[in-house]
């Protein structure tokens, strides 16, 4: 009988990664330069699944993150920076004059390499975008706090100690309660730009762990130079070189065999 | 991406390229031993030489400490590399393989210990040209199979899947031949019998030559040779 579950679980899972995924940000013939001299990205066309997690890797200067930012928006606050062609959230285009782009930010947040907590309290720092958004009432704010903090799986660690300084916190805490302050404006999309990087392996971990738990309900779209962490947590993996999408496809499939060879020496460790 | 035989090397870290070649060395020398083997082990049954019989018997024990060596080559492999993509499939494909050359190793010390029993019964053995038949075939499998390994040859291991079916019709020609033999001449059963292991053994070490060549192909194109799929176009 207990075989026969088994089976039955297995196959659903089967039929679920089989199901098409259904598109959150699509990006099309984006291009970005700095100072209109440097090409950091080039014609970029990339389909990002809903309620997955997509890695992009490629080595330094690729454009992983300067792709990251522009789903935010945040290179419009690097003087210089020319984004051409056109990235839909959810099918609207972000680079549209009419977007809000304070509203965009609170939906595609975004968590950094160093955990950079506010110097105020643990419960502070989450309640800070909330209190901004006009959320004042004592108990709206207790609830989403706690909330926040149990979807970022820091609560049990710091329920005890709500009005203590953030900055007490461990590295690895510190990271998690700024993932509970992106998730307590209740963002559609998570960006991580290598935010498991500057942690020991057991906070790298439970990161990790998080990720998984947290794409049941966001779109998460992580930066990462540890190739490992690409191939543990995410479901699709683009890989870059200089600009260019090399390749994008489900992670099994990059990491086990890749179609271009860019992205085989790359992955595997041999000149380029 | 298609995997070629240059591909270990040029690694970043060139410990890492010496190590996969060293691994593949050492699989294609276990190879090599195993193939002498059963070189050895048919010629033992032709030429009547228990003394032959015996050293194949012997030289098992050195194929099996050759594939715990590799296994654990590779285990350090996947512990501090964690190798992805081509060099991955490189990495399993010799896990895979070197258990089927121990397979060989121990079905070719079968073929030897029938080489010593026909050789106490003192009788001249039944079926044996048909026997020495599927031996050169099957031996020709197990090479073919350790060339494509080498050469990284996903075409030649797939034809070595048409090799195993004739050397299974020819199996079951060899049994139907070798039981009628025996209900013809009931004196020679005992022989008989002794043969038909020996020509089981001969069947199993295609079916791992057959094995092998499908491991070869996994690693050089990244995908499983189904029944009668051809290979994709490079």
């Amino acid at each position: 009988m207990n075989r026969e579950y088994e089976a039955a679980g297995q196959a659903a899972a089967a039929v679920e990664a089989l199901v098409e995924p259904e598109p959150c940000l699509e990006v099309r013939n984006l291009s970005l330069h700095y100072a209109k001299i440097r090409q950091a990205l080039n014609k970029i066309r990339l389909t990002i699944p809903r309620q997955r997690v997509t890695a992009l890797i490629g080595p330094s200067g690729c454009g992983k993150t300067s792709l990251l930012r522009c789903f935010n928006r945040l290179n419009d606050l690097v003087d210089d920076c020319v984004v051409t062609g056109r990235i839909r959230l959810e099918g609207k285009n972000i680079y549209s004059s009419k977007i809000d782009v304070t509203e965009l930010r609170r939906r595609v947040g975004m968590v950094f390499q160093k955990p950079n907590p506010f110097p105020k309290s643990i419960y502070e720092n989450v309640a800070f975008g909330l209190r901004i958004r006009g959320i004042n009432s004592r108990r709206r704010l207790d609830e989403i706090v706690q909330e926040s903090l149990e979807a970022a799986a820091l609560w049990d660690e710091v329920k005890d100690r709500l009005h203590r300084s953030a900055l007490e916190l461990s590295g690895g805490q510190q990271q998690r309660l700024v993932i509970a302050r992106t998730l307590a404006v209740e963002p559609e999309v998570l960006l991580l730009d290598e935010s498991a990087s500057a942690l020991d392996p057991i906070s790298t971990l439970k990161i990790e762990e998080l990720i998984t738990e947290l794409k049941k309900n966001y779109t998460i779209v992580i930066v990462t130079h540890n190739l490992q962490q690409a191939a543990r947590v995410s479901d699709y993996t683009a890989f870059m070189y200089m600009g260019n999408m090399v390749e994008f496809d489900t992670t099994a499939r990059i990491f086990t065999n890749p179609v271009k060879r860019q992205t085989e020496d790359y992955i595997t460790g041999r000149y380029g | 991406m298609t995997l070629s035989a240059e591909e270990t090397g040029s690694h970043i870290s060139r410990q890492f390229s010496q190590d996969l070649e060293k691994v593949r060395t050492h699989m294609l020398r276990m190879g090599g031993q195993v193939e002498k083997t059963l070189t050895d082990a048919l010629r033992s049954v032709a030429e009547h030489d228990s003394q032959l019989a015996q050293q194949v018997i012997d030289r098992d024990e050195v194929i099996d400490r050759l594939e715990r060596e590799i296994d654990i080559e590779c285990s350090l492999i996947i512990a501090r590399r964690q190798p992805a993509a081509g060099d991955l499939r490189l990495v399993l494909a010799i896990i895979k393989a070197i258990r089927d050359l121990e397979r060989i190793g121990d079905e070719a010390a079968r073929i030897a210990r029938s080489a010593l029993q026909l050789a106490e019964e003192g009788e001249d053995p039944v079926n044996l040209g048909e026997f020495h038949n599927i031996g050169d075939r099957v031996l020709s499998m197990v090479k073919h199979a350790l060339d494509a390994f080498a050469r990284m040859d996903a075409e030649a291991a797939a034809a070595i899947r048409g090799e195993d079916v004739e050397v299974d019709n020819e199996y079951h020609n060899a049994i139907r031949s070798t039981v009628t033999h025996m209900m013809e001449n009931p004196e020679s059963v005992s022989a008989a019998l002794i043969v038909l292991w020996a020509f089981r053994a001969l069947e199993r070490i295609g079916d791992h030559a057959k094995n092998i060549s499908e491991h070869v192909a996994y690693m050089v194109i990244g995908a499983n040779l189904g029944r009668g799929r051809p290979l994709p176009k490079k």
